[in-house]
């Protein structure tokens, strides 16, 4: 690893005037430009962070630590009555909050099932919708991929049993956050705070960027922006909700496949609206729109489940080596919107 | 003194406790101690006591190599080949000997040589940060030209596969090993076969009455020590001493003074903590060499700890193996022949066979295996907890519970009809209680899409010993208590066994035993590998004891006015046998001794039954090790997640010293094999021959949420061997697991998975539900 200055900012301003090279941006850069080795990264909880430079994929001269900003870790109800959570609030502190387990069920799931807890005791809810993703191709310095500005994915033939089944035909990854796949579910909106001052706000699903539009970065952060805040909009009377994750192991490890539902229902039981996500199913948390039209105004049994979970994967177009992610993602979808109704 | 008797019969108790104790006799050599009555009467030794390093080791106090640091000490880095076949066309190191701060610059490396896998070390340096080190090895500048290579194990037997060996250069075998043995040819990557046989195995297929046929694939595993290898090399001009994380230390020291023309007394091997080995610390190592070789030029001590990657890719790993066996057999179960064909590969290196457990573990009169080495450009496999007979019993144990379904016996019945060993025979029926196999249903029978299953397998190690295995008992004037060997802890508890094993005959506790291990200063002891430290070195050391115990007795005798054999040792006392009310303490009677200390070293002598086998330093008892495993899953048969729900593992070492450590290192390997069967797998890149997960992220080890209850139950199996009559565990403790496993997911599913790891993808695809889509 590289040595590197190291400074904690005191505003948000303050930092977002020191991050004027993305992580993104730096990663293209070749190792022996000023863009690589110039770069001031900011730092929230710092774990994936680490892993990066551990692997000589970044070498910032500085970091600038966003610990000491006040106002960033905490969970409060707002005016219109969704939730505001700051980006600093760490995945163990959002898993034990009675606002969000009251609320948003689905998100605490979501974040008590991310990682380790030790892990958890550190990373942040920014940090984590903000993490690069964990292809092995990607994370390796020996590979030079589309997503590092290279000229090849090396995991559209190779080994891709942990990759995307949809949108897979540039770039192959998986979003890597199971909480994204909560939070989108749940329309939440991300705020982004600019060294002008300026605020802006905008729908999480549409922060996160597909391949065909930018191979190089998952999300739509500018330089010199801070993510400050997650928004989760206030949820209509009769909202049910799940999460369901499944990976190869429950200790430490990343989803084979996990789905986020939530739905509106009528007071006789109709489904009157769903969002169904699909997580380490594609570049982005990927809607699964088929599966939701299935659903709308029908009552949510054993056998709308099953449809809306055939209809999930009717559209996947799954690599050489993962195409068993199909029946995982069917199960899920349907095992989730009965947990939800349950 | 009792050295001078000669070779007299005596009695020892002899079978399985639980089955009912008889007696053998025995010839006892000249100063060995009488036998040790079953350890129900006995103070010290099979009692569960925790292990004496364990709070040093939890509070980390213990101190474990890459803590050692030395005045002056600098710090070594390899650079390693970036290529998984590469020709050097020329290396320069000029540069970074130049640079500030480097001590040392060794070029492992000529024009000329073949870099064979990605990893292998090219070039190392010293310097006097691992920082200016790392900057060092990037001034190093090798031109490579890059050849054909092929890490794919059905990839590499194909004819016109790129080769990764001449013949003049392929690795030759060795005198052991399976099928590593010298003078097989080498066929494109293909070595062997090595062939074994008995009986015609023609003739016994044309007498069964059914046969089955299966094929199975296991993966490489690698070891994963927590503690990853690490050596401090300190070269001076009066000797050479090395801090080495290793699992012989004897073994290094002779390796050390023979590749550096050392005097053996010049050589002085230390590990004090140490944090795993499973077969990949059994030597010194191409980084051991290499750290040695830095010091000696920098005339200064020099550390070398390897990273994960480095770990994962040139440290050792459990080679891949491809199975196919045939069994015959009669309606009733026996066996009319067994078939084995194998290729397996441990990369670059040789022994890659699944070992002898097919061939030895049920009676079967007609027996055929060829077993081949496939040469490979991935980094060098070697010995891995249970080498050749854990990947082996994957598939036998499936093949067996195959031949079971045919016949429409249960599987318990049909090992009890052809599996001659008592011991596992009182293991299985043991087993069978403790998992409730009476409720063992077939396949399906569950409502819903979560289907349970019991299965059990079975293993078989040799009981190994090492004749080259010697310890000193002291006691001192103030009756305190040294036991000294070179034997070393690799996470087992031996040291706290030794100190059992000694109060046992001082008649002491074993916290007033001062165990001094891991030095060669110290007589040479055991390696700790293929399951026989225990067997190795607690006979000497009980030896050892009883003769300086016959030293204090003799002087106890003369303050007590009894003959020296009238005196026995117990409760910190030597006391008259016949009139307990006259004794002398431990320390009062030590206080008599006529120097400071009075000491006696004693080496293993032959197991009083004799040896099966010899070769040089070692040795194979005339019983094997046995030890029968269940496992109890749960499998969704809608995600393929398997959940191992609870293993009950039956053993056998011998006479169990200590319980506890032993109930410890049986989860071990239990919670290894468990991991072996569902997580594990080393990934290379077919395109570029790189390991995609040289990490502990995506290689995925069992942790906490993974690790099911574990019911260890030892058997106490006597058979009057040795002054301790204890055998090893280690092995036979992860033979089974994976088949058991196996065999339970399949009477839960009903279909076998014949492939590891059995990770959702592989039991998804057995169950036919991946579509045929992409």
């Amino acid at each position: 690893m590289n040595r590197f200055a190291f400074a904690r900012a005191r505003t948000t301003s303050e930092a977002a005037a020191a991050a004027k090279s993305l992580v993104a941006d730096a990663m293209t850069a070749s190792p022996e430009s000023v863009q690589f080795s110039n770069a001031i990264i900011v730092k929230a909880g710092g774990i994936d962070l680490l892993d990066l430079m551990k692997e000589g994929l970044l070498a910032p001269k500085m970091l600038v630590s966003l610990r000491d900003v006040p106002g960033l870790d905490s969970i409060v109800r707002d005016q219109a009555g969704g939730l505001r959570i700051g980006a600093m609030v760490t995945l163990a502190s959002l898993a034990a909050n009675p606002l969000v387990q009251q609320h948003c069920g689905a998100l605490a799931d979501a974040a008590r099932s991310s990682a380790s807890p030790q892990i958890r005791n550190a990373a942040t809810l920014g940090g984590n919708l903000l993490q690069r993703p964990r292809c092995w191709y990607f994370r390796a310095a020996e590979y030079h991929c589309l997503r590092k500005g290279g000229g090849h994915c090396f995991a559209i033939h190779g080994e891709n049993q942990h990759h995307a089944i949809f949108d897979n035909r540039s770039c192959a990854i998986v979003h890597p956050s199971t909480a994204a796949t909560a939070l989108v579910a749940l329309g939440a909106k991300v705020e982004l705070a600019h060294a002008d001052g300026s605020l802006r706000q905008v729908l999480l699903e549409a922060f996160f960027i597909a391949p065909d539009q930018d191979l190089q970065r998952e999300n739509d952060l500018k330089p010199q922006e801070i993510l400050t805040a997650i928004l989760i909009p206030p949820l209509p009377a009769g909202a049910r909700m799940a999460h369901l994750k499944l990976g190869e192991k429950q200790s430490f490890d990343w989803p084979l496949a996990d789905v986020a539902v939530v739905l509106g229902l009528a007071p006789d039981g109709v489904c009157k609206s769903a969002s169904i996500i699909l997580g380490a199913a594609a570049p982005t948390p990927h809607r699964a729109k088929a599966a939701e039209g299935a659903l709308i105004g029908k009552r949510i049994d054993e056998t709308s489940a099953r449809a809306a979970g055939l209809a999930a994967i009717a559209e996947a177009t799954p690599l050489a080596k993962n195409a068993y992610k199909l029946p995982l993602f069917e199960t899920l979808v349907s095992r989730a919107l009965l947990k939800a109704v349950a | 003194m009792a050295g001078n008797e000669t070779l007299h019969t005596i009695t020892f108790p002899s079978g399985i406790t639980s089955v009912g104790l008889g007696e053998v006799k025995r010839e006892l050599p000249a100063g060995e101690p009488p036998p040790l009555p079953p350890n129900a009467d006995l103070a010290v030794i099979g009692k569960p006591i925790p292990r004496q390093n364990g709070r040093a080791k939890v509070t980390g106090e213990t101190h474990f190599t890459v803590d050692i640091n030395l005045p002056g000490m600098l710090h070594g880095r390899i650079l390693r080949s970036p290529w998984p076949h590469a020709l050097v066309r020329s290396i320069d190191v000029s540069a970074a000997a130049r640079m500030a701060g480097v001590r040392a610059v060794a070029p492992l490396v000529q024009p000329g040589d073949h870099l064979r896998y990605i990893g292998a070390p090219v070039a190392a340096v010293a310097a006097g940060s691992m920082a200016a080190a790392e900057e060092a090895l990037r001034l190093i500048r090798i031109d490579y030209q890059p050849l054909p290579f092929v890490v794919d194990l059905e990839r590499a037997r194909q004819p016109g596969s790129p080769v990764v060996f001449e013949t003049a250069d392929a690795p030759g075998g060795n005198s052991s090993g399976y099928p590593a043995r010298a003078g097989l040819p080498l066929n494109g990557n293909v070595r062997g076969p090595a062939n074994d046989a008995r009986g015609d195995v023609a003739q016994g297929f044309a007498q069964a009455d059914v046969t089955v046929e299966g094929e199975y694939a296991t993966q490489v595993q690698t070891h994963c020590c927590l503690e990853p290898h690490a050596i401090v090399a300190d070269w001076r001009k009066d000797g050479l001493t090395v801090h080495i994380s290793t699992q012989f230390t004897a073994g290094v020291r002779q390796e050390l003074a023979a590749a550096f023309h050392l005097p053996l007394s010049r050589v002085r091997v230390v590990v004090d903590g140490m944090g795993g080995g499973f077969g990949s610390k059994s030597s010194l190592g191409n980084y051991g060499h290499i750290a040695v070789e830095l010091s000696r030029q920098a005339q200064a001590p020099v550390r070398i700890a390897l990273t994960r990657s480095e770990e994962q890719m040139d440290a050792g790993n459990r080679p891949a193996t491809w199975q196919r066996l045939r069994l015959g057999a009669r309606r009733d179960g026996t066996l009319t022949a067994l078939s084995l064909t194998s290729y397996g590969t441990a990369g670059v290196a040789v022994g890659a066979g699944v070992g002898f457990i097919a061939q030895t573990l049920y009676d079967c009169p007609n027996f055929e295996a060829a077993q081949y080495d496939v040469f490979t450009n991935a980094g060098p496999g070697c010995s891995m907890r249970g080498p050749g007979n854990t990947p082996g019993a994957f598939a036998l144990e499936q093949a067996i519970d195959a031949l079971a379904e045919k016949l429409a016996l249960d599987p318990l019945a049909l090992r009890d009809k052809i599996d001659p060993s008592p011991v596992r025979r009182e293991e299985r029926r043991i087993g069978a209680q403790r998992i409730g196999w009476a409720r063992r249903h077939p396949p399906g029978t569950d409502q819903g899409p979560v289907k349970r299953g019991l299965g059990v397998a079975q293993s078989l190690w040799g009981a190994n010993v090492q004749i080259n295995s010697a310890c000193e008992v002291r006691v001192m004037r103030d009756g305190s208590v040294e036991v000294l060997s070179s034997v070393q802890d690799i996470g087992t508890g031996i040291g706290t066994v030794l100190a059992q094993t000694v109060a046992e005959v001082l008649g002491l506790r074993p916290d007033q035993i001062t165990i001094r291990i891991g030095d060669t200063d110290y007589p040479s002891g055991p390696p700790s590998y293929g399951s026989r430290t225990t067997a190795s070195i607690t006979p000497p050391a009980r030896t050892a004891a009883w003769r300086v115990l016959q030293t204090l007795f003799d002087e106890a005798a003369l303050a007590l006015k009894v003959a020296p054999d009238q005196l026995i040792a117990r409760e910190g006392r030597i006391v008259v046998r016949s009139d307990p009310g006259r004794s002398l303490g431990f320390a009062e009677a030590a206080g008599r001794l006529r120097t400071d200390s009075v000491s006696a070293v004693a080496s293993r002598s032959d197991d009083y039954g004799g040896f099966r086998k010899r070769m040089g330093d070692a040795a194979m008892a005339q019983q094997d090790l046995g030890g029968v495993q269940f496992a109890e899953v749960a499998v969704d048969t809608e995600t393929g997640l398997i959940r191992v729900e609870r293993i009950v593992a039956v053993q056998d070492c011998g006479r169990p010293l200590n319980p506890l450590l032993i109930e410890s290192q049986v989860q071990g390997g239990v919670l290894m094999g468990l991991s072996y069967a569902l997580f594990e797998e080393r990934i290379l890149d077919p395109a570029t021959g790189r390991m995609l997960n040289p990490n502990l992220e995506q290689y995925k080890l069992a942790g906490s949420h993974e690790a099911p209850p574990i019911d260890v139950v030892l058997l106490e199996n006597y058979q009057g061997n040795s002054a301790t009559d204890a055998y090893g565990v280690a092995e036979p403790a992860n033979i089974a697991t994976a088949a058991a496993i196996a065999n339970a997911v399949t009477n839960a599913i009903g279909v076998r998975i014949h492939a590891l790891p059995m990770n959702p993808a592989a039991v998804l695809a057995a169950l036919g539900k991946i579509p045929k889509k992409g």
